[in-house]
């Protein structure tokens, strides 16, 4: 029954999601789209953060790979530049990277881990700042519109093709993350990885492969957050190597933890309330690394389960409260 | 040229040395990765550069200890405040938070630097230019950079007595080998750890003021230094400080001499060198 509920829920908010285009001004939609595309980093980093129990202070390096790979192909291969092909070749390589950094970061956990993920993220950053000729150095690559199926985009200008066809396309995807990721954490699979998270040598102890276990959460992981990158840079038409710096990867870290990394859904609202409360500081203060910094030390300090959490206490408060009327009638 | 680059490497580790020490003492101690290291290293190079400018004319001769007395004091002043608000309530949380916090205070410092010092560059290569070159084997070598190294040579054999020697370092060393044992044993758990993040902050404060003689302060001037000093504890093991030493002069040789052969892949080919160490022991070259 509960779980039915949750199905009808989400149904009714894809519906209304399907309306926001309308609702919402080109700049608040733009906004909202930014937001979407982390909601979809944000589950993939809270299957290794929240259901793994693994802290990686790296993760966008492989947002900086999906992103890159967009922005590569539009340089060197234009003939393939269309969305059916970018988001696989997208995914193949965040596949591929998280792979290698995987490998070598499942060996540790706790702040190793945390170091190690971090250290190889500034890997990728010194390979795509440096290497000028290929990657654009400081300057990054520019994303053009992508076609989609055959239909060009050509003369559309990208603030209407951003609040028509790549709405709809960014809603789908996202909706398929979240099905997919809700299939991942309730599947055996997610549930072994919830024991390690738990209790490692328990689990290792039961028959679980630990190690294997969290390379396969790692790999997941950095595939979700590949495909959050590719969906963004259309949104922002842009990469840089600044994607692939540890202080955004902190960014990816803290939007999960003001949404609440022990509840699925989160991440999703941590990214949507991350991407306003950033523009909001950044447009009224030209100290909004004051602002973030000061909100990110109360969260850590007073609401540790994130926004999600504190709203799934407020309603359970509110539950009891009309169990005991019920039972007072 | 080769001797240059020896020299250049040993500077860099010297730098580097000092940074990652600090790190690691903290690390070490209240086993908490202090993000916000390289933002007390900044506040370093800040205060030093500033007191650079104002003495600069009126005492030419004292200002460079002045500067790094400085920059030392009020990183470690920043730091006590920084534990005995924040850190404090850390002891007990798990590691994402303990991240997070120095994190948040990390992206709370650096606009803290901008608001007090404005986002303009600190020029202060007075103490550079005073102290002049010297010829080390037909090669012209700035003073400065061999002033450094001593100045890192003996603060290193500073706390390599302090730690070894001394009853307070020997239960700075206890806490940090098993904290448990330490607590029963009656050590005040609390007040060594703030010593510890106190001392670890002066520190960084001091690498910071010594590096910026050599080039200007700038916002995010610690973000490089953090992330090196990541790379020398990693390689070095945590919490060794003989590991920090090695891990330091790896880093600081790799650096040099990649400058000069592949200007292009230096600092990728530093992370290779520590990727490779760690595939084959993956607990860093000095790690328990």
């Amino acid at each position: 029954m509960i779980k039915n509920q949750r199905w009808i829920a989400y149904a009714v908010i894809f519906v209304i999601l399907l309306f926001v285009p309308r609702l919402l001004s080109i700049h608040d939609l733009m906004l909202f789209e930014y937001g979407l595309t982390f909601a979809i980093v944000g589950l993939g980093f809270n299957l290794l953060l929240g259901y793994t129990g693994l802290l990686s202070f790296g993760h966008g390096a492989y947002f900086a790979a999906g992103a890159y790979t967009v922005g590569m192909i539009a340089k060197y291969l234009p003939g393939a530049y269309s969305l059916e092909i970018l988001i696989p070749a997208a995914l193949f390589f965040s596949l591929i990277l998280s792979i290698i950094f995987g490998f070598l970061c499942v060996r540790h956990t706790k702040i190793f881990f945390s170091i190690l993920t971090l250290s190889l993220s500034m890997l990728l950053f010194a390979l795509l700042f440096k290497l000028y000729h290929l990657t654009g150095g400081s300057d990054g690559l520019r994303v053009p519109l992508p076609t989609l199926l055959g239909i060009s985009f050509k003369g559309i200008r990208r603030p209407e093709f951003l609040s028509g066809t790549y709405y709809y396309f960014l809603l789908v995807l996202f909706a398929v993350s979240c099905v997919i990721m809700r299939g991942i954490v309730s599947s055996p699979f997610g549930k072994a990885l919830q024991a390690i998270r738990d209790n490692e040598v328990r689990a290792e102890l039961i028959g679980i492969r630990v190690r294997r276990y969290r390379l396969y959460a790692f790999i997941l992981s950095g595939m979700f957050v590949g495909l959050g990158g590719a969906l963004w840079s259309f949104v922002n038409g842009h990469v840089t190597a600044d994607l692939s710096h540890w202080v955004f990867s902190g960014e990816i870290v803290y939007m999960t933890l003001l949404g609440g990394f022990g509840i699925f859904e989160g991440p999703i609202i941590g990214a949507i309330l991350f991407t306003y409360l950033k523009l909001y500081a950044m447009g009224n203060t030209q100290y909004w690394m004051f602002v973030i910094g000061a909100t990110l030390i109360v969260l850590v300090l007073l609401l540790p389960n994130g926004v999600a959490g504190a709203i799934a206490v407020l309603l359970a408060k509110l539950k009891r409260k009309k169990a005991l009327e019920g039972t007072t009638c | 040229m080769w001797v240059i680059y020896t020299l250049n490497g040993l500077y860099f580790a010297a730098l580097l040395f000092l940074t990652s020490l600090g790190l690691n003492i903290i690390l070490g101690v209240m086993g908490i990765l202090n993000l916000a290291h390289g933002s007390l290293y900044a506040i370093g190079a800040f205060m030093a550069a500033w007191t650079i400018i104002q003495v600069a004319t009126k005492a030419p001769a004292s200002f460079l200890f002045l500067s790094l007395l400085s920059g030392l004091v009020l990183a470690g002043v920043v730091g006590f405040l920084m534990e005995k608000s924040l850190i404090r309530a850390m002891y007990k949380r798990t590691l994402e938070y303990q991240l997070l916090l120095t994190f948040g205070a990390l992206l709370l410092l650096e606009d803290v630097i901008k608001m007090i010092w404005g986002g303009q560059a600190y020029y202060a290569s007075a103490p550079f230019d005073l102290l002049g070159a010297v010829d080390v084997f037909g090669n012209v070598y700035p003073i400065y950079f061999l002033f450094v190294m001593c100045i890192t040579f003996l603060a290193g054999l500073f706390i390599w007595f302090f730690m070894g020697r001394t009853k307070l370092g020997i239960m700075l060393r206890a806490i940090s080998l098993d904290r448990e044992m330490a607590t029963g044993l009656g050590l005040d758990i609390g007040r060594l750890s703030t010593f510890a993040f106190v001392l670890g902050s002066g520190l960084a404060g001091l690498a910071g003021a010594l590096v910026v003689p050599t080039t200007p302060a700038l916002l995010g001037i610690g973000m490089e230094p953090l992330i090196l000093a990541f790379i020398v504890v990693v390689v070095g093991g945590l919490g060794s400080l003989k590991g920090a030493l090695v891990g330091a002069l790896l880093v600081g040789f790799t650096r040099s001499f990649g400058i000069a052969i592949f200007p292009e892949i230096e600092l990728p080919l530093l992370f290779l060198i520590a990727g490779i160490i760690l595939v084959v022991k993956p607990q860093g070259l000095f790690g328990r």
